[in-house]
C-alpha cells in the first residue's frame, strides 16, 4: 500500500525538508509561495479529475542558470545578483505547463564553470551523503577522529545543487545543465541518475549559456524511469532555439528490457586511465561482466582522440565564454559598479567586481584564442580536433556498438578540504575526463548510480548512446539500474516526519490524489 | 552609383541589414574627361577598383583613386533579423525591443525568413552567385548600443558573392551624353544592426534606443589613391555617410585631400574618418585608438543557412522550412534596367527621360497611372510629368507622394488639352490651380476661370474682323511685308478672347480674312 497524498501535502513536506537541509546549501532561492500556489492549482485539477499528467503536482527544482519569470536568476554570480528575468526558459515553461511545482533555484559554480559546486558566490554545496547513515558508519569503522562537520563532501558540479536537492528528497526531479559533465558528475557523486540528452533534443532557450555548442539542459532524478518521463516532457523542437530538431518527438515510456543478448556494449580502452580509482575500475569491470553474463556482446573499442579532448575543450569553451560573457556590461541588467568616469571604466570595474577569478580567467583565455593572429592556431585547430573526437564515436557506433559503458568520475566524492587543494581549472580538467567528449560529439549520456564505495559513498557509471537514440540509451540504463539495486540514501535523522512518502522515493511510485 | 541598387533593395525601413560590399567607379579630373584611362583593377578583395585619372602634373604620372563601398541597407521586413519584434519607423524609443534584442541572458537568435528571401532577391538582382550554404559569425566590440557585446554578421561565408550592376551616368553637360558603367559587388551579407546612441554632451550621458537604427541607408567608403602601375595606396575609411550626395562629396574631398597630402610629402594613415557635412570635409574620428580586433567566431546558435534550387530541393521538404532560389527568382520584380528599356521601346521615350522617371521615388508609378487614364500621347504625358510636374515638386522640395496633384487630375487635364478643349497656356494655368489643392477638378477650374477654348466659329470670325478693323496700322504693316505683324494681330485677338482661342485657329481665320 503506497498510500495517497495531496499535492499541497507533498509540497509542504518537500518545503519542510528544504528547510531542514538548508545547511546543504542546495538552493539559492526557495520559491515557497510559488510552489504552494502551484500545488493548490494542481490539487484543484486532481479534484476535478483533470490531472495534466505524470508531473502534475510533483515538486521539482531548477538550476539557477535557467531563466525563471519573476524569480531571481543569479548563476551564482555577483554579476546577476538581483536579476529577475521577465521570461521562463522553455524547459521551465514545459515543466510548469505539466503542472510541476517549482520549489526553487539550485546552487552551482559561478556561471556553471566548475566541477565541484564550490565556486559560486553563495558558497559550496554539501553532499547529502556526508550525513548518510551509510557513510557515517563506515567512518566510525575506519575510526576517523576529525570533526565530522569539517569533513563534509563536495557534490561535484556544476549542477551540485540540483543533485543534492534530488538526493536529499527535497524534490523529485531537478534541471541541471551539462556542458562537459555538469549534470552527470554531481549525479554520480550524489547517487542519483543524471541524464544529458542529445544536443538539439531539448531547447536551450532561457538557459544562460556557458558554451552554446555544447550546453544541454540536464535531468537529475532518483531513477531512470523518472528521467525518461521528464525528458518526454522537455524534448522537441522549440521555435526559439534554432538548434533543436525539427522532427516531432513523442513522449515515451521505457519498456523493461528482459533480454540483452542482442545488445553490443563498447568499453573504450582510452578511458582506463592511471588516475581512475581502483574501486571505480572494479565496478566498471563488474558491470561489463554483468552484461556479458546476461548474453550481451561486450567489446573493447577505441576512441583514439580522447586524450586531446581536455585541451580542445579548453580552447572552445573559453572562446565561447569570452563571447557569451560580453553582454554582462552593467548597462541593462545585473551588477553595475559605482564608477562613472567613462563607459569603458564602468565596463572594466563592473566586470572585475561581477565575475570571479575563474570566469575572468576563462574570458581572458578565450579572447586570446579569438585574436586574429591566434584564431587559426587555436580555435580552428580545436574545432578540427572536436570533429575528430566526434568521428571517433561515429566510427565506434558504425562498427555495431549500441551503447558505450564508461566510468562517470575518477572516484567517489572527496571532502571539500581535499577538493580545494587544486585550482578550478586543474579540477575541471581532471573531473570532466570521462564526460566531456560526449558534449563535443553532442551524444546522449546518462550516469546511473551503481554501488557504494568502501567508504559508503555512491559511485556512478556512464552509458553513452548514439545521437538522438536517447530512448534506447535509457532502456539499457533502466535494465542496468534494476540489476544493480543501488541502495537508498539513509537520512533518517532528517526525515523523521516524512516517512511514508520517501520510502517510495521515486516519482514513478508517488500516488497523488 | 549606389542609388539605383539601394533604392531597389531598401524600399522600406527595417532593422535587419543587408550589408553590401562593392566597388565603385569614381570620376574626378578635368571636365572633358579626356584623360580617363578607364582601367579596371584586377584585385578581388574588398576594394574593387575602377581607376580613373586625376589631372596630370607635368612630368608625373596622373593619380588614380580606388574606392570601395560598404553599404548598409535596411531590409523591408515586418520584423527584425533575429527576433520577432516589429519594425516601425519613428516608434517611441525602446518600444519594439524583444528579450533577444535587449540581449537578456539565455535568449537565442532566430533567423527571419523574410530577411533571407530579401537578401537572396537582392543577390539575384545584382547578378550575384548565391551561396547554397552560408554561415553566421559574431563580431565583438564593446559599445553601449551593442547590448550583446557582439554583432551577428556573415564574415566568412556570406549569402551572396561576385555580383555586378550596370548603371548609366552623364559624361557631359548634355543629357544625351550617357554612358553605361559596371560596378562589381563583392558580397552581400545579412547583418544585425546595433542600437542607436544619443549623446547628451551637456549632462555627459548617452541614451540608447534598442529599436535599432532608423536610417535606411548608411555607407562606409574606403578610399585610397596611387599612381597607376604602382601598388595601391594606404586607404582611409569614411564612416556613416547617409546620402548619395554626401557620399559623393566625401569621396571627392577625401581623394583630393590624399593627393594634396602625398604631393606635399605627407603620408596617409590607415584611419577611420567621418564626414562633416557642414564644412564639407572629412576629419579623423576621435574614438578610435588604433585597429580593433573583432575576435570573429562562428555564431553557435544559428545552424548553417542552407538554400536550395528546384533541382536540389529535398523531396518531401516542408516549404515553410526551405528556401527555393528559383522560386524567388520568379518573384523578382522587373529590374530598373529592364524597366528603362521598356519605357524607351513602349513610349518612344528618350533614354535619359527613362532614367529620370526611375530615379525619383514614385515618379514612374505616377507616370504610369497618368498614362492609364488619359488619351493624351505618351510623349505629351512624359513632357508634362518630367517638366511641369517634376518642376513643381523640385521647386517646393516635395516627394512624389506629397504631391497635391493626383495622377487622375493630371490625366483629366491632359485629356482636356488633347481634345483641344483648352489651350496649352490655359492648361498650365489649370495645373497651377490644381497645385493649390482646393479640391477642384480640372473641368471645374476651366469652367470657373472660363478657360475653355472658343468653340463657336462665328464668334471667332467676328472677333477677328473687329480686331482687323480696329488696327488698320498693323494690317498696313503686314501688307508692307513685315511677317511679325501677324503675331501681333494673333495676340490682340487672343486678348479679346481672354486667352480662350487656339492661336493656330486664330491665325487661320485672320489669314483667310486678310486675303479675301
Amino acid at each position: 500500500d503506497l498510500g495517497q497524498i495531496t499535492p499541497t501535502e507533498l509540497c509542504q513536506r518537500c518545503l519542510s525538508l528544504i528547510k531542514k537541509t538548508k545547511f546543504l546549501n542546495a538552493y539559492i532561492t526557495v520559491s515557497e509561495e510559488v510552489a504552494l500556489k502551484q500545488a493548490e492549482e494542481s490539487e484543484k485539477r486532481y479534484k476535478k479529475g483533470h490531472s495534466l499528467g505524470d508531473l502534475d503536482g510533483i515538486p521539482i527544482a531548477v538550476k539557477d542558470n535557467f531563466s525563471t519569470s519573476g524569480i531571481e536568476t543569479t548563476c551564482a554570480s555577483n554579476m546577476l545578483k538581483g536579476y529577475v528575468p521577465p521570461y521562463n526558459a522553455t524547459v521551465v515553461q514545459k515543466l510548469l505547463d505539466q503542472g510541476a511545482l517549482l520549489m526553487g533555484k539550485t546552487n552551482l559554480d559561478e556561471f556553471a564553470m566548475g566541477s565541484g559546486s564550490t565556486d559560486g558566490i553563495f558558497g559550496p554545496v554539501k553532499n547529502p551523503w556526508s550525513y548518510s547513515k551509510q557513510y557515517r558508519e563506515k567512518r566510525k569503522q575506519n575510526s576517523h577522529s576529525e570533526n565530522e562537520d569539517s569533513n563534509w563532501l563536495i557534490t561535484g558540479g556544476s549542477s551540485g545543487g540540483s543533485a543534492a536537492a534530488v538526493s536529499a528528497f527535497t524534490c523529485f526531479a531537478a534541471l541541471g545543465s551539462d556542458t562537459g559533465g555538469s549534470t552527470r558528475n554531481p549525479a554520480a557523486h550524489c547517487g542519483v541518475v543524471g541524464l544529458k540528452p542529445s544536443y538539439g533534443l531539448v531547447s536551450r532557450h532561457g538557459l544562460i549559456p556557458l558554451v552554446n555548442s555544447m550546453d544541454v539542459p540536464g535531468i537529475l532524478t532518483r531513477c531512470v524511469d523518472d528521467a525518461a518521463t521528464v525528458l518526454g516532457v522537455l524534448a522537441g523542437h522549440d521555435p526559439k532555439d534554432s538548434t533543436t530538431i525539427q522532427d516531432p518527438v513523442k513522449p515515451f515510456t521505457l519498456p523493461s528490457l528482459t533480454d540483452v543478448s542482442k545488445l553490443c556494449i563498447g568499453i573504450p580502452k582510452e578511458y582506463l586511465t592511471p588516475e581512475l580509482s581502483s574501486e571505480v575500475q572494479s565496478l566498471w569491470s563488474k558491470a561489463a561482466n554483468l552484461f556479458e553474463s546476461e548474453g550481451a556482446k561486450v567489446t573493447e573499442v577505441s576512441l583514439p582522440h580522447t586524450s586531446y579532448s581536455i585541451v580542445c575543450y579548453h580552447v572552445l569553451c573559453t572562446s565561447e565564454v569570452a563571447s557569451n560573457m560580453a553582454r554582462f556590461d552593467g548597462l541593462e541588467y545585473g551588477h553595475r559598479c559605482d564608477s562613472d568616469v567613462s563607459t569603458e571604466a564602468m565596463y572594466a570595474a563592473t566586470r572585475r567586481e561581477g565575475f570571479n577569478d575563474v570566469v575572468r580567467g576563462r574570458i581572458l583565455s578565450g579572447n586570446f584564442f579569438l585574436l586574429k593572429e591566434n584564431y587559426e592556431n587555436y580555435f580552428v585547430k580545436a574545432q578540427k580536433v572536436r570533429r575528430l573526437i566526434a568521428n571517433d564515436f561515429v566510427n565506434v557506433f558504425n562498427s555495431g556498438v549500441d551503447v558505450l559503458l564508461t566510468p562517470t568520475t575518477l572516484s567517489e566524492a572527496v571532502p571539500y578540504t581535499e577538493f580545494i587543494k587544486e585550482d578550478n581549472r586543474t579540477r575541471s580538467a581532471q573531473d570532466d575526463i570521462f564526460t566531456q567528449a560526449v558534449n563535443m560529439a553532442g551524444l546522449p549520456a546518462v550516469s546511473v548510480p551503481v554501488a557504494l564505495s568502501s567508504q559508503g559513498l555512491p559511485i556512478g557509471l556512464q552509458f553513452i548512446g548514439r545521437a538522438f537514440c536517447d530512448q534506447q540509451l535509457l532502456i539499457v540504463a533502466k535494465w542496468f539500474e534494476k540489476q544493480v539495486q543501488f541502495p537508498v540514501i539513509q537520512l533518517q535523522e532528517l526525515m523523521d516526519d516524512c516517512s511514508s512518502v520517501f520510502e517510495n522515493e521515486k516519482l514513478a511510485s508517488v500516488s497523488l490524489k | 552609383m549606389a542609388a539605383p541598387m539601394l533604392r531597389w533593395c531598401c524600399p522600406g525601413r527595417r532593422f535587419a541589414f543587408a550589408r553590401v560590399g562593392c566597388g565603385s567607379c569614381h570620376r574626378r579630373g578635368p571636365p572633358t574627361g579626356s584623360t580617363s584611362n578607364g582601367k579596371r583593377g584586377q584585385s578581388s578583395v574588398a576594394q574593387q577598383p575602377h581607376i580613373t585619372a586625376q589631372k596630370p602634373r607635368k612630368g608625373e604620372p596622373e593619380w588614380a583613386a580606388v574606392v570601395g563601398l560598404e553599404i548598409h541597407a535596411q531590409i523591408a521586413s515586418n520584423s527584425k533579423l533575429f527576433s520577432g519584434s516589429q519594425v516601425c519607423f519613428a516608434a517611441p524609443p525602446n518600444s519594439l525591443v524583444s528579450f533577444f534584442d535587449a540581449s537578456l541572458p539565455g535568449t537565442l537568435p532566430v533567423l527571419n525568413r523574410r530577411c533571407v528571401e530579401a537578401a537572396v532577391m537582392t543577390g539575384l538582382a545584382l547578378d550575384c552567385h548565391i551561396n547554397r550554404k552560408s554561415l553566421f559569425d559574431r563580431k565583438h566590440y564593446f559599445y553601449a548600443d551593442l547590448p550583446a557585446g557582439y554583432q551577428i554578421t556573415q564574415q566568412r561565408l556570406p549569402i551572396a558573392v561576385n555580383g555586378s550592376l550596370a548603371y548609366s551616368v552623364y559624361v557631359g553637360r548634355k543629357p544625351s551624353q550617357m554612358v553605361t558603367r559596371t560596378v562589381r559587388v563583392k558580397q552581400i551579407q545579412l547583418e544585425q544592426d546595433s542600437g542607436k546612441s544619443l549623446h547628451d554632451d551637456l549632462r555627459s550621458q548617452t541614451l540608447i534606443d534598442l529599436n535599432r537604427a532608423e536610417g535606411q541607408l548608411r555607407v562606409d567608403a574606403n578610399i585610397s589613391v596611387h599612381r597607376p602601375g604602382e601598388p595601391l595606396g594606404i586607404r582611409t575609411e569614411v564612416k556613416n555617410l547617409n546620402s548619395a550626395r554626401f557620399l559623393a562629396k566625401a569621396i571627392d574631398y577625401e581623394i583630393q585631400r590624399q593627393i594634396n597630402e602625398l604631393e606635399n610629402g605627407g603620408e596617409i594613415l590607415n584611419e577611420t574618418r567621418s564626414f562633416d557635412f557642414k564644412l564639407g570635409c572629412t576629419v579623423p574620428m576621435r574614438d578610435k585608438e588604433g585597429k580593433q580586433d573583432y575576435r570573429f567566431m562562428p555564431e553557435p546558435n544559428l545552424p548553417p543557412l542552407l538554400l536550395y534550387d528546384s533541382g536540389s530541393l529535398p523531396s518531401g521538404a516542408d516549404p515553410q522550412q526551405v528556401i527555393n532560389i528559383d522560386q524567388l527568382r520568379e518573384r523578382l520584380p522587373e529590374l530598373p534596367r529592364v524597366t528603362r528599356q521598356r519605357l524607351v521601346q513602349q513610349y518612344g521615350m528618350l533614354p535619359e527621360h527613362s532614367c529620370v522617371l526611375l530615379n525619383e521615388v514614385g515618379l514612374l508609378e505616377f507616370f504610369q497611372n497618368v498614362i492609364k487614364e488619359t488619351r493624351a500621347e505618351p510623349k505629351k504625358v512624359t513632357s508634362w510629368v518630367l517638366n511641369t510636374f517634376l518642376g513643381f515638386l523640385k521647386q517646393q522640395n516635395l516627394a512624389v507622394s506629397e504631391s497635391p496633384v493626383t495622377p487622375s487630375a493630371l490625366a483629366e487635364l491632359l485629356d482636356l488639352l488633347d481634345r483641344k478643349a483648352i489651350s496649352a497656356p490655359a492648361a498650365k494655368q489649370v495645373f497651377e490651380e490644381l497645385w493649390r489643392n482646393e479640391g477642384k477638378t480640372p473641368a471645374q477650374i476651366v469652367a470657373e476661370k472660363k478657360l475653355e477654348l472658343l468653340q463657336d466659329p462665328e464668334a471667332l470670325e467676328q472677333l477677328c474682323r473687329s480686331t482687323l478693323e480696329a488696327h488698320p496700322d498693323v494690317v498696313m504693316d503686314l501688307k508692307r511685308g513685315n511677317p511679325r505683324a501677324i503675331n501681333k494681330l494673333i495676340g490682340l485677338v487672343r486678348k479679346a478672347t481672354l486667352g480662350r482661342a487656339d492661336p493656330t485657329a486664330i491665325k487661320e481665320v485672320l489669314e483667310r480674312q486678310l486675303s479675301s
